[in-house]
């Protein structure tokens, strides 16, 4: 049940806008403090953001920390930390793109090779979160220790698979170790984007259909509901023959599913293989995104977007003699005071919706007592 | 934080084996180089990309913003230094590159070899600025020189060292993280070993396995891995691991062993101070110079594109002697060390 009233709007907003305005405030002041100038700060700001190729960086960093998002929300809507949504896009991005760089599929149609790269990505994140998930139903282990596991355990298989007599090739003239590298047909074309040398990942279709699908499943389908019936109250859901193991299994598979995709824009858009620097980390990222955004579709992606331009635009600050550092001052404030925030608005709206339906009731009793 | 530093060292030791192939004779860096000599910029203006780390990494990117400064105080040339982020993509390196090549600077440092797809594509678009990579023989183009290093040389001669002074006939290698590049600083090492000592026992132990790079810069894991070492009767012990040698010195002091150094002369680090009584001698990589000769030669009108191998034959690596601890053995090291110049010994760069 969800009345769009203006003020629920403006509840929704206030804070991660509050959080947003903080976090400039905090850096404004360090920066003072440290001796730089914040006109400064924001005029590099400005200048990246109005270069076609930082604002393409921006959108291509975005699709992974969206997709990471969405898989981190899945979990929190069921109340699932999935901490191993990192671990899960590692394997799934190694694994695929041995798979995808594999000879036998270079006779495959594009179509094909594409489709089955993703396909095999999502099966990868969904057995890794699998083993949480069973875990967790079978034995009752938390998920927040397994998953967090599973990361150290992916590393050191990754590791291990990542090595030429496995898995992975040492190409002359480089001094990397990586797959074999995805030809032509295998890839996702980008998309070119006047006055930026690099191309806006095709993938980026990929994130809008999760997207999509995400707000769907919870907003239009009955197993959303029953997953968040079981995130809100575990015994109301079971009282309502909802079964919660079910729904545990279902929802970290589906985290880890989404999950295996991080990887994928970067990997078949411009890597094209997975190396010793394919970028790590991006499960971290999601899961303060996801926080930023609330959970929503909507709030997720601008949250992503703002993440992938404070990232792009680090280096502008630093060519203008802004520490770069400043950029994770801030993003880190942002996570630490979304968090207050969210409790303030939390608390605001109960006052708020307390008070209603206190001068509800009072209205409608007035005319009673006046009878009696 | 410094996950890439293991696969830079590594970079250098596998650009070096292609470096050798094609120079092992010569006696200058810049075999191969490619043009002759451009005409000497007016201005000239240098921007630095460091790798994660930065400056302040005690390593390997101090080392080259030590040649930077030189250069800055020396020919007062204007310089920009920009750091990388943990977890980047290429297009973000990129991006780097080609700021400071918009910005009007002519002569770009990138300093590892995680930016060497990321050169490729910016190198191409400014053909006026003058680029140099560290630790990797690849982008080859027309303005780029790939300055990469002999590790496995340096280590040899350590390892010479290691052997002489071992009393147990028992050494150890620690490497950072298990990259083919750190296996060839253990490969150089435990040939040098083995040259002074043929039965002696070489204990080999790596922190982590990639994309696990933690073993750079996790001190507890090299006093745990010392420590064993030094329980199974090793008493010299050799890591390659940044940040973390510092875990394994300390182990080594306190259990009255020897330590060797890597990449600076760990000996006179103020960081290492405390346990600098243990450093017995270190394997030096000199990225400094390299970064310094870059711009030098961009300066003056000297710049050579490709492949420049910094070897033992250039001073590019070398043994430190700080502290005095090995003054007795030096001349038998030099001999090796002429050995390997004048090829009658080829060190092994794979296993």
């Amino acid at each position: 049940m969800r009345t769009l009233s203006a003020r629920s709007v403006l509840l929704g907003l206030a804070a991660p806008l509050g959080a947003l305005l903080f976090a400039v405030l905090v850096c404004a002041l360090i920066l003072i403090v440290s001796g730089h100038s914040p006109v400064t700060a924001v005029d590099s700001l400005l200048t990246s953001a109005s270069r076609p190729r930082t604002t393409v960086n921006s959108i291509n960093s975005a699709i992974g920390y969206y997709l990471a998002a969405v898989a981190v929300a899945i979990g929190f809507r069921m109340k699932l930390f999935n901490i191993g949504v990192d671990g899960q896009y590692r394997l799934a991005a190694m694994l695929s793109a041995a798979l995808a760089g594999a000879a036998f599929m270079e006779s495959l149609p594009s179509f094909l090779r594409v489709t089955m790269t993703v396909v095999a990505a999502m099966l990868v994140g969904a057995v890794w979160a699998g083993i949480a998930a069973l875990l967790k139903v079978t034995r009752g282990v938390s998920e927040v220790i397994t998953t967090i596991m599973l990361n150290a355990i992916a590393t050191n298989l990754v590791a291990y698979l990542l090595n030429p007599d496995r898995l992975a090739e040492a190409v002359p003239g480089s001094n990397n170790i990586s797959t074999r590298p995805i030809t032509e047909g295998g890839q996702v074309p980008g998309i070119a984007i006047p006055g930026s040398t690099s191309a806006l990942f095709g993938l980026v279709f990929l994130a809008v259909a999760v997207g999509v699908g995400y707000w769907f499943l919870f907003g239009r389908t009955r197993l959303g509901f029953e997953i968040k019936a079981t995130g809100l109250s575990e015994s109301a859901a079971v009282a309502s023959g909802v079964s919660v193991k079910k729904m545990v299994l279902l929802s970290m598979l589906l985290s880890g599913a989404v999950a295996g995709l991080i990887g994928l824009p970067q990997l078949l858009g411009s890597s094209h293989s997975y190396a010793l620097d394919f970028p790590p980390g991006l499960g971290f990222i999601g899961i303060a995104v996801a926080l930023l955004g609330r959970n929503h579709p909507i709030g997720m992606a601008f949250a992503a977007l703002l993440w992938g331009f404070l990232d792009n635009s680090s280096t502008s600050l630093d060519i203008a003699g802004v520490p770069r550092e400043i950029v994770l001052i801030m993003q880190g404030v942002i996570v630490l005071s979304v968090v207050v925030a969210y409790e303030l608005v939390r608390r605001y709206r109960v006052r708020a919706e307390q008070r209603d339906v206190g001068r509800a009731l009072a209205i409608q009793k007035s005319p009673e007592e006046v009878s009696v | 934080m410094r996950r890439m530093r293991g696969v830079r060292l590594a970079a250098g030791l596998f650009a070096l084996g292609i470096g050798l192939a094609s120079c092992a004779s010569d006696t200058q860096p810049g075999g191969d180089g490619g043009t002759s000599g451009a005409p000497a910029p007016s201005t000239v203006k240098v921007g630095l990309a460091y790798d994660i780390g930065g400056r302040g990494d005690q390593s390997f990117n101090d080392s080259a913003a030590r040649g930077l400064d030189k250069a800055k105080s020396e020919f007062g040339v204007e310089v920009t230094e920009l750091e990388a982020a943990q977890g980047e993509t290429d297009a973000q390196k990129e991006d780097r590159l080609r700021q400071l090549a918009e910005s009007g600077h002519n002569v770009i440092i990138a300093v590892g070899f995680a930016y060497e797809k990321a050169l490729s594509a910016a190198a191409a678009d400014y053909p006026e600025a003058k680029f140099a990579i560290i630790d990797s023989a690849a982008p080859e183009a027309a303005n780029v020189a790939n300055l990469t290093f002999a590790e496995h040389e340096g280590s040899f001669l350590v390892g010479v060292v290691a052997g002489l002074k071992s009393k147990t006939g028992n050494v150890g290698f620690i490497g950072g993280v298990n990259t083919p590049l750190i296996q060839k600083f253990e490969v150089g090492f435990e040939q040098g070993v083995k040259a002074v000592k043929p039965d002696a026992t070489v204990q080999v132990k790596y922190l982590t396995q990639p994309p696990d790079f933690t073993g750079f810069n996790d001190p507890a894991k090299g006093t745990t891995a010392a420590n064993g070492m030094l329980d199974a009767g090793a008493d010299v012990i050799y890591p390659a691991a940044g940040g973390s040698g510092a875990g394994a010195f300390e182990a080594a002091k306190a259990k009255g062993a020897m330590g060797i150094g890597v990449d600076s002369d760990q000996y006179n680090l103020p960081a290492l101070a405390n346990v600098k009584d243990v450093i017995i001698t270190s394997m030096v990589k000199n990225v400094d110079v390299a970064v310094y000769d870059f711009i030098k030669a961009v300066k003056d009108g000297q710049f050579k594109s490709g492949l420049q191998v910094y070897d033992l034959a250039s001073g590019g690596v070398s043994f430190a002697t700080s502290g005095g601890k090995i003054d007795d053995i030096v001349p038998q090291v030099e001999e090796y060390k002429e050995k390997i110049v004048s090829g009658e010994i080829q060190v092994k760069d794979t296993k």
